[in-house]
């Protein structure tokens, strides 16, 4: 476990009123600044510090740090310091559902928020709702809107997956082509993209010709590149883990020099990993869907740079430190965005203690514009209060000279679909 | 009747334990308590009898399964889920133990491990029906047995303590019986006992069987009680949980794999708290022990104070 509060330097307007409350205590014998009285908001992080999700783990964590120092430079939340909580949950649903309870009857964190790894947050889940704290998850997982968890769970600070696939079709099939081949984990990730694109790309006019299913334990893949169909136009490719290497090249192997498909992909293959490690070559000119470019776009806004300084993320999405040291660029933003989120819920509900979380979920489920700005440098969002998911654009790049370029940028509303639940008619 | 008493005394301990511990440590407590009926399934058939499986993890599935699924299927809950996910690692075990029980020794380990493997691959390949590796979240109104809010943390500890002393005492009076002797026979010497007339293959079948039932009725227990079923509950970790519990606190002991599950449980939550490498000192504190006491806590105790302790 770690504790992070960062030195806590109030705004100036804070400074003002604090002096002038300073000057009214005074008078009664008690000169001490506001902010020295306030008690800090305390806020669990259920970090994935070991386990499958340890890579992602140590840059959510980097992130979150990065944003807790830059509100607590600027006033803390609600005039009250902020602090950081840090708990493992290996990335294990039993001990994930361990770690909830430990934050929170434990530590007494206000809420807890952080958890990426889809499996982990359905564990974890039911006990935040037993507990009734307020649990904000950064998993980009389609279980908070499916209408799968409750109302304590919300997730403000990623578009979910269903969301991102689908906004990926529109440009897939006037792009790259309309016949599809698809390879996936042979897992419920894997089965969330076969669904939702299949779906997506039929709305487009076009066809998943195969669906090829990898089991997670497969080690070589040439025996499922024969299955590949001589009609498709792309290749659409969701491997994640330490197979990836090698699928890449063995499907550099099996087309060699002559004719091939389009090769469009999901970063989330290859998160923390450089694009230009050799035996990826074969990926040169292929596209990958990313949320937050990796490497920084020429368009990009002006809360990119400084959100990249604040998290020590050079312009390759390297660490500043260690260019080898490569960011899970694409997903770590939601640790900031969602700690951004909670500011913004905390002061527009006048949460004060445990007491005010259920007033604390209401107010988050009224937030619904989420504009672009150094709170949400990937992007503006929409938050849909009802489903308790954020929706915001996404991004295609372009493998050139080993580098992500961003071709493109979908619009919030190519992502969105009718809402499956209503949490806000759900009891607490 | 001092083993009885002993255990009693135990059961009456846990008992002002689950009334006086802070809220984080009595949710913890309920957790330990389900865990240990399991080992103390897994410990008949290990400490007592002396199978040494890889595959409890299935029965562990199954039970989890067996009581998840008529919830979100068919929106069951209460007594009549957990009796089918007891039935389910029974009937798991019993199908897995008619295989595997041809073997003996490694390639029984060996065995039973692939059956979990399978096992474990049929939970994710039925994705769509088992929420596969993401799981599934049991609903609350199905999470009531016998009235009992299973959503609420003192009711839940009760009723943990409640199935786990239930447990407790029918694996103390089955290792006291005439068929406890010959479980423990065939963990001496197999070969003598069929000589003496027993059937090793129909033995072992059945104390598998009730480790089954056991395993069944922890992993039903474990999804009702706190909300969630995954296909990660039958990974190959959890057939080595409870063999450590059994190990640390004394194979072929009743109440070891309780003390095993709880030192094991405070352990991580306690080094874990201190440093990410927790795994490691958590390897160094088993290897002390098996330098030290190599029989397990309550082992050691038995070895020299209680040698009459079942």
């Amino acid at each position: 476990m770690k504790t992070t509060l960062t030195s806590f330097a109030p705004s100036r307007r804070a400074v003002l009123t604090g002096m002038g409350a300073g000057l009214i205590a005074g008078s009664a014998g008690l000169v001490r600044p506001v902010w020295a009285q306030a008690a800090p908001l305390k806020l669990g992080f259920q970090l994935h510090a070991t386990g499958i999700g340890a890579s992602y783990g140590r840059w959510y964590q980097r992130t979150a740090d990065a944003a807790l120092k830059k509100i607590n430079e600027a006033g803390g939340i609600g005039g009250r310091p902020v602090e950081i909580v840090y708990e493992d949950d290996g990335t294990d649903p039993a001990r994930g559902a361990e770690v909830v309870d430990k934050l929170n009857s434990q530590h007494g964190c206000d809420l807890i928020f952080g958890t990426l790894f889809s499996h982990v947050v359905m564990g974890s889940a039911p006990r935040a709702g037993e507990l009734k704290v307020p649990y904000l998850v950064c998993s980009e997982g389609y279980h908070v809107a499916s209408g799968a968890l409750n109302r304590w769970t919300l997730q403000p600070g990623i578009t979910d997956v269903r969301s991102q696939i689908s906004s990926m079709a529109p440009w897939v099939a006037g792009n790259l082509g309309k016949k599809v081949t698809m390879f996936f984990p042979d897992y419920a990730f894997g089965y969330d993209h076969r669904d939702f694109f299949t779906k997506a790309i039929e709305a487009q006019g076009g066809q998943v010709v195969a669906q090829i299913a990898i089991p997670p334990t497969e080690t070589s893949y040439t025996r499922y590149f024969a299955q590949i169909p001589a009609e498709t136009e792309v290749l659409y490719h969701v491997m994640v883990g330490p197979g990836v290497l090698t699928f890449v090249k063995e499907l550099g192997e099996f087309y060699g020099s002559g004719a091939k498909p389009q090769l469009f992909g999901f970063i989330d293959s290859l998160e923390a990993v450089d694009t230009a490690t050799p035996g990826l070559e074969f990926l040169e000119g292929s596209h990958f869907w990313e949320a937050h470019p990796r490497v920084k776009p020429a368009d990009a806004g002006a809360a990119e740079g400084d959100y990249r300084a604040a998290v020590g993320v050079d312009d390759n999405g390297a660490s500043v430190a260690d260019a080898k040291d490569v960011a899970t660029y694409s997903h770590m933003f939601s640790a900031w965005e969602t700690l951004y989120f909670i500011k913004q819920a905390v002061e527009a509900s006048g949460y004060a203690g445990v007491a005010d979380r259920q007033k604390l979920v209401e107010a988050m489920e009224a937030i619904s514009d989420l504009p672009y700005g150094i709170e949400r440098p990937q992007g503006a969002k929409v938050f849909n209060g009802k489903t308790h998911q954020a929706f915001g654009s996404q991004n295609i790049s372009k493998i050139e000279g080993g580098k992500l370029v961003k071709v493109h940028t979908t619009t919030i509303d190519e992502g969105k679909y009718d809402d499956a639940v209503d949490y806000t008619t759900m009891s607490f | 009747m001092k083993a009885w008493l002993f255990h009693l005394v135990a059961l009456a301990g846990l008992a002002v334990l689950a009334a006086v511990l802070p809220a984080y440590h009595a949710n913890n407590l309920a957790r330990v308590l389900v865990l240990a009926v399991y080992a103390t399934g897994y410990n008949l058939a290990f400490g007592y009898t002396g199978m040494l499986s890889l595959g409890h993890a299935l029965f562990f599935g199954a039970g989890m399964f067996g009581a998840a699924l008529p919830v979100t299927l068919w929106g069951w809950g209460g007594v009549p889920v957990l009796a089918l996910g007891m039935l389910a690692g029974g009937v798991v075990a019993g199908a897995v133990g008619l295989l595997a029980l041809r073997t003996k020794g490694v390639s029984f380990m060996i065995v039973t491990l692939m059956f979990a493997q399978a096992g474990y691959l049929t939970l994710i390949w039925f994705n769509a029906v088992t929420g596969g590796d993401q799981g599934l979240v049991l609903p609350g109104a199905a999470r009531r047995v016998l009235g009992i809010d299973l959503t609420q943390d003192a009711p839940r500890l009760w009723l943990a303590l409640g199935i786990y002393a239930v447990a407790l005492l029918l694996a103390v009076a089955l290792v006291r019986s005439r068929f406890g002797r010959i479980m423990l026979a065939m963990r001496e010497n197999e070969e003598r006992s069929r000589m003496l007339g027993y059937n090793p293959y129909a033995v072992k079948l059945k104390v598998l069987v009730v480790s089954g039932l056991y395993a069944g009725l922890a992993g039903a227990a474990y999804g009702l009680f706190f909300g969630y079923a995954g296909a990660g509950f039958a990974t190959v970790q959890y057939s080595i949980l409870p063999m450590l519990y059994s190990l640390l606190g004394g194979a072929g002991t009743a109440l070891g794999p309780l003390i095993g599950a709880a030192a094991m449980f405070w352990l991580i939550d306690f080094v874990s708290s201190l440093t990410n490498a927790y795994l490691m000192l958590v390897g160094v504190a088993l290897i002390v022990l098996v330098l030290f006491a190599p029989r397990g806590i309550l082992g050691f105790v038995r070895e020299r104070w209680l040698p009459w302790l079942p």
